[in-house]
This record gives C-alpha cells, structure tokens and sequence, in this order.
C-alpha cells in the first residue's frame, strides 16, 4: 500500500470562520484518515455545512489551515476542490432535471471536441461509472423520469465522476428506502477498499453507528470530541453533540392511550385509487398517534394525500362517522384536517417570506377581519406566540424563513398548522433531515397534541421513530395495508417482515 | 453634527429607504439631469403633464404588478387598452349613456382578462404562451367593427376625464391616485393580497395551505383585464376616439415599471408602492426626452438603458443588505 493507513490525508486544523459579527466556526479540527467512513456529528446550525462549503471552496477560512495528502489546501471553487481531489454529493438535489443521467453525471467535464460533445463517449464513460458503482439506472433516462432516490444515487454517481481522495457524502440517504440506502452502503465498501477517505454526514444514528470508523462531534462551532465507532453508543454520541444527556430521545405519553372503545374521528374505509393503492381501511381515535409505515412505493404518502382532497378515490372517508367527500386542500381544512408535508422547501414554506407570514399562511381567514382585511396586530401576537410555543429559534418574527436550520424551519411547518387547532393532524416523515434536538423537541410538541385530544396520522421511513411514538401502526406493502398492529413492544423485525411482503 | 449622523443613520436603517432607495435615487438623478438641461422640466404644470402621460401606463401597471407577483405575466394588456376604448365607441354609437358605458367597458376588460386566467389556469398553460396568443387575438377584434378605421366618441362626460380638472388636479390624476390607494391597501392589507403573495412565492406550499390558486390566478387576470380597461378609458378620453393601434407595446412598458418598482419576476415579492415609483421613471424619461426634442429612436435606446441601469442599481442595493 502506497499510504499508510495512518496518515490522514486530510488534515483541518483550528479552522476558523466569522461572517462579519456572527461566527459560524470558532475552532474546528478534523483528521481524516484513508479508507475509513468518517462521520461528521452535531445538530443543525453546529458548524457542519460551513465546514463543508470551506473544504468545497466555497467560502474561504477566516484562520486555520488545511492539507491534503500533506500539501497545504485551499480551493477558490468546487471545481478546482474536485481536480485537487475532494468531492462532494450534495444533499439538495443539483440535477438538471430535463438533460440525460449521463450528461448530468459528466456534467463539467464533458468529453468533447472543439466544444462539440461526444455524445457516444459520454454515454459509453458514464455508464462505466454507474456499472462500477452497481447503480440500477440507465444513463440515457432522462433525470425527470427518475424517482426522487434514483436522483439521489444518481447525484452520488456524479461526485464520485473523478477519481478522489476524498469524498463528502451530506446527508446522502434522506431520501432513500432502505434497500436503496443498501446500494450507497456497497459503494461506500468500495469506495474503501480503493483507500477513498469519506466524510460522512446524516442524523440517522442506526446508519452511523452501522458504516461508520471514525465519529467527530461538533458542536456550536467547535469540535468536541473524535471516537473510534468501537468505543461509543447511541447515547454517548447525542449526549456529545447537544452537550447534555438525553436518557430517552422518545418523550413518555403524558396520558394514557385512548380505549378502543371510543369511536374514530378519522375512519377509512375501503378507499383505492387506481395504480395509487388498494382497499385501504385505517382509523384514528383521538388522542391517539397512529404509523403508517412502509417502503418507498408502498403507497403510503398518497393514501396521505388522497386524505388531504387531493386525487378521486373510490371508498369512503368517515369524519367522526359522517361520510365525507374531500375535494380539495381547502376542504380539507375544513373539516378539521391538517397536513404536515414532507419536503418543507417544496410544498410547507415560502422561502422568501418572513416567519410570521408562514406561521399564519393556513390561518390567514381566521385571523382576518371584516371584509377580508388583515389584521396586523393579531397576526403578530399570533406568530410570536407559536414560536415561543415551538421554541422556534429565530432572531426575529420578521426573519425569511429560508435562513432558519432545517429544524426550525419543520417547526414552522408544524406551526402553520397547529394554528388551525386541527382535529386530525397528518405528518409525512416529520423529523426529515431534522437534528437530534429538534426531532425530540417534534417528539415532545406530537405527544402533547395527542394528550390534547389531536388524532395524528404519522408517515416516517425511520423505523424506530415510528415503533417509538405510534400507539398503533398500519404496515402497507405493495399499495395495500398488509397488517395493522399494535404498536406495544413491536419489534422492528415483525413491523420489516409484513413492509417486505414476506409474511402473508 | 453627531445628531445629523443619527438621523442619517437611522435613515439608511429604516425599511422604507432599503426598500425603494435605489428607485428614488433614479428618479432624482434623471430629473435632475432633465431640469438642468431644460429649466422648464422641473415646472409644476410639467409635473401635472408627466403625471397625466404616465397615467395610462400607471393603471395598466397595477394590474400587471399582482400578475408578475404571482410569477405570470400579462402581455395582452396593450391589446386590452385598444379593445377597451373600441367597445365604448360602439357602446355609445348604439345609444348607451356613460354611466353603462362604463360598465360595459370595464366587464369587457374583466371578460379578456378572465379569459387570459381561465386558459392559463384550466389548461395548465404557461401564461407568457397564452397572452401572447391573446395580445394577438384582441388586437385584431379591435378592427371588427369598423373595419380598422379609429371611431369618434362625442360623450361629453367621458372626454371630461381627460380634460377636466377637480380642486386644481386633472381628473386623471385623481384616477390614478385613487386607484394606487385603493390597489396598495387590497394587496397589503387583504387576505386576497396576501393570497398573491404566498401563491407566487411558493405555489405549492400554498395548494397544500389550502389556497385556490388556479381561482386566484382567473382572479388575478381579470384584475389585470378590468386595470388595462380603466388604461383605455383613460387613453379614449384623451384622444376622444378609439384607435386600433391604441396602447401598442403598452405592456411592456407597464412591465418595466413593475419591474422598475423591485417586483420579482419570480413571483412573491414586490409593492404598488414600487409599481408607481417605475412608473414616474418611465413617465420622466419619455417627457423629458420630448421636452429635449429627442427624436424616437434615441427614446428608445435611452429608455433601454435608464431601465437596465435602474434594475441594476436596485439587485445591488438589495444584495448589499444581505
């Protein structure tokens, strides 16, 4: 072996970064050795994407240096980043989605002539790079017709387009099933046994104590601690990163579950939509959290949506025992219903607007006054009361909600809901790319809503949170409910073997 | 002194100034280079011409400001202008009086409009696609009745509003002012406003809140058709006929000053307040250059420019916040 498997070949030392009176790192240090996973821990807004964007080139270190295979490193952008050796997959999408997967993939280094693209090379190297990645993608689709974890594994086939030493993988499975999440963990084997150093970032704690070698905790900008995989837990790791212990990360029921003798406010019966799903009954009482849990293509966010107004489905939906027709979102809300989407960037917030105005984006007409005026002052004293409820951290109630960390920014979500006092609440995956902090804070703000009488739906493709809060679960498979359970001392082999389809 | 600086500071800090200095700036340099090449410039009966020039293309551009928020655009309303104006001649040829006249004006507006909405909403079309088809189909309705020949309109009290003063102020201006009042507080201060807003900074997020956004969006074009109506009331009065070529390439310039007034192309982000600034840059350029007998095609290169250099300084100001 050329290298010794002890010499880092990237080295970061007190690097530190201040965008004018704000600091955003204060004094990180990273030692990333060859062939080794090594994962990259803290709650959102601790430091984590700024390290990213100086180590890309993106922003450039206030102080510190920085080697790579021992020379001192500092690119001026991402593409000089990946000719020195350093790659990053991002975890927003960066596809375009309407050129080919393999013009996306050797987007940049196209191989031309005079500027003309080699249209049979490019087609011929990509799908090199997809076979030797095991990827089941055909480079000529088009990234528009691609499933939204085929962009993600496709994004990865384009990192890792170049030879490099070092890899940044952020957040590379938020949008993966597990058998997807199975393939990336393949590449990352490979990727090690060629002697790529990866730095590897993700809040799903199973996944990293699963692939990782090496665990650095950073938090509020400074660097914690450095552990090999061997040598902590679960536990140890979080009580690091939110520099306190957190003995239980699933807050206790603050009352007890309600009876099955007390009827539904939420009862579905038979509903189907064609080539969507098929025959699903479920109910929900109040006060009662149920999951729904299953793979991806299950069917199980658009028995969400269908429950939300949109689509035609045949079957019957029962609000407390009435048969209802939902016709749209605005219907929906009518009656009681509220729908915590899944990606907050696309369908739960307007970027650009202030945190007050998505607080009362749903709420609008009821705080409104006569003749459909708003009402300024109420509004205000409507926000600023959700987020001291949600302890939504934010400098004002005038910020854009854009520049919140994704945790806050799914607490607005949650906020411009929770201001309609829904009967029913409907949460698709909703601590997605959230930190450890805030997905108990989300844990805490669903168990006090059910103690309130709220009957909540929950979608979530982590396993253990689902087990954790549903009191009962509905398993779909294949666009139909395979089983409904109860949720008390499930183990989460049970819950796989009906989502597989193994059990009939 | 010191207390100067505080007062300047506290200036810079205040909203107002972030938001529309870089405009106001463009507006004070252009009049001041105007009145020190031509002293009559600055003449308050000069104002109350510029003010009067610019109000047909003020009211259009109210309209088009809750479309371009929204992230649409409205190309027919130069097209609307002419047709406006035509279908008031007609209403009075056939003996309507003023008051219907009006009115039948203005439902014509809310009907070409609408049906801009109703194209772009029902059939998912993109709304440059369908209003450029459109600008094209009401521009040639415009020649139906008279076979392309301009039509006289003798009602005294409509030309009353293009010549007519009430307390010391031409009617028109009284229009435009009452109509910025009445479209700065219905998008600022109505849930229907705020609706625009939210649609058009995000129009999935609001379909999942709960928004109609394809009824805003009929909504929204028949603002826009029932504004560029009032535009050709206004423009009729003034020539007291109705032309076929009336309020040709209006809807560009009633886009600039949209555009001019900090409106984001992108939807979800933009104020009357703005619009009415816009439109006063395009309304001092054009009577500047008249007063200065600069011939058209300069006009146009000029104006080009003020409009880039304006819409320039405007992303600058703003980026320099952030």
């Amino acid at each position: 072996m050329a290298v010794s498997s002890n010499a880092p070949v990237l080295e970061i030392k007190d690097i530190a970064k201040t965008f004018g009176p704000v600091t955003a790192l204060k004094r990180m240090n990273l030692s990333v050795r060859p062939g080794r996973v090594h994962t990259l821990l803290g709650e959102n807004g601790a430091g984590k994407s700024t390290l990213m964007k100086i180590l890309v080139g993106l922003f450039q270190p206030t102080s510190g240096s920085i080697t790579l295979r021992g020379e001192p490193y500092a690119p001026k952008n991402p593409i000089e980043a990946k000719v020195l050796g350093l790659s990053i997959v991002f975890q927003e999408l960066s596809l375009c989605r309407n050129l080919s997967v393999a013009e996306n993939i050797l987007a940049t280094h196209e191989p031309n002539r005079f500027g003309f693209i080699k249209e049979r090379d490019l087609n011929a190297q990509a799908a090199r790079i997809v076979e030797d990645l095991g990827l089941p993608v055909n480079v000529r689709t088009k990234v528009g017709d691609l499933s939204i974890a085929q962009r993600q594994l496709v994004e990865i086939a384009k990192g890792l387009s170049r030879p490099a030493d070092v890899v940044i993988l952020d957040e590379p499975t938020s949008s993966l099933s597990d058998s997807e999440a199975e393939i990336l963990f393949t590449i990352i084997e490979r990727l090690k046994a060629k002697g790529t150093a990866i730095i590897y970032i993700s809040h799903r704690m199973e996944e990293i104590m699963r692939i990782s070698d090496d665990i650095t905790v950073i938090r509020d900008g400074s660097f914690v601690a450095t552990t090999e995989k061997q040598n902590t837990s679960i536990e140890g790791l979080i009580a690091l990163m939110v520099g306190r212990e957190m003995k239980d990360i699933y807050p206790p029921r603050l009352v007890e579950r309600p009876s099955s003798a007390v009827s539904p406010v939420l009862a579905v019966e038979n509903l189907s939509e064609a080539g969507k799903f098929e025959n699903v009954s479920l109910d929900v009482r109040p006060g009662e959290v149920v999951g729904l849990f299953g793979l991806i293509g299950s069917g199980r966010s658009d028995v969400m949506k269908a429950l939300f107004g949109f689509g035609q489905p045949a079957g019957t939906i029962r609000l407390n025992g009435n048969p209802v027709h939902l016709r749209s979102p605005a219907d929906a809300i009518r009656h009681g219903i509220a729908f915590v989407t899944e990606n907050r960037k696309e369908e739960g917030l307007v970027l650009q607007h202030s945190v007050e105005r998505n607080i009362n984006m749903v709420a609008l007409g009821q705080l409104a006054g006569q003749f459909g005026f708003t009402r300024p002052a109420r509004e205000r004293a409507a926000a600023k009361t959700e987020v001291l409820r949600l302890a939504i951290k934010t400098a004002s109630i005038e910020t854009p909600a854009g520049s919140l960390s994704g945790g806050n920014q799914q607490k607005i979500v949650i906020a411009k809901w929770l201001q309609t006092q829904p009967k029913i609440l409907i949460l698709d995956e909703p601590t997605r790319g959230v930190d450890v902090g805030a997905k108990f804070e989300i844990y805490r703000i669903i168990r006090e809503l059910a103690a309130a009488g709220t009957a909540i739906l929950m979608v979530s493709s982590e396993l253990p949170e689902v087990l954790g809060l549903s009191d009962r679960l509905v398993i779909m498979h294949d666009k139909r409910v395979a089983k409904t359970l109860d949720a008390q001392g499930l183990s989460p082999e049970t819950v796989m073997t009906y989502a597989a389809g193994i059990h009939q | 002194m010191t207390n100067s600086t505080e007062t300047k500071q506290a200036l810079l800090a205040s909203p107002l100034i972030r938001q529309y200095g870089g405009i106001v700036i463009s507006l004070i340099i252009l009049c001041l280079v105007f009145s020190s090449i031509s002293p009559r410039f600055l003449a308050f009966n000069n104002f109350m011409n510029i003010m009067q020039q610019v109000a047909v293309i003020a009211v259009a551009a109210y309209g088009m400001t809750y479309v371009i928020l929204l992230g649409d655009i409205d190309l027919s309303v130069g097209s609307i202008i002419a047709v406006a104006g035509m279908v008031a001649a007609q209403a009075f040829s056939m003996g309507f009086g003023f008051a219907p006249t009006v009115l039948i004006t203005l439902a014509a507006g809310a009907i070409m409009g609408g049906l801009n909405g109703v194209l772009s909403a029902k059939l998912m079309l993109p709304s440059f696609i369908v209003t450029v088809a459109t600008m094209g189909i009401y521009r040639g309705a415009v020649s139906l009745p008279t076979n392309g020949a301009p039509a006289s309109i003798e009602n005294e009290t409509w030309l009353a509003i293009g010549s007519e003063s009430w307390l010391g102020l031409p009617i028109i201006i009284w229009i435009v002012i009452a109509l910025f009042a009445i479209n700065h507080i219905v998008l600022s201060r109505t849930i229907f406003g705020r609706r625009a807003y939210l649609a058009g900074g995000n129009r999935e997020a609001a379909i999942y809140s709960g928004i109609r956004v394809d009824r805003l969006k009929i909504i929204i074009f028949m603002i826009s058709g029932v504004m560029a109506a009032i535009s050709g009331i206004l423009l009729s009065s003034r020539l007291s006929s109705a032309q076929t070529n009336a309020g040709m390439g209006y809807e560009l310039d009633a886009i600039a000053a949209v555009v001019l007034g900090g409106t984001s192309l992108a939807g979800g982000v933009g104020t009357m307040v703005g619009t009415i600034l816009g439109a006063l840059i395009i309304g001092v350029i054009n009577n500047g250059m008249n007063m200065l007998a600069v011939p058209y095609f300069y006009q146009l290169i000029f104006k080009g420019i003020v409009i880039l250099f304006a819409v320039w300084l405007d992303v600058r100001s703003k980026s320099m916040r952030t």
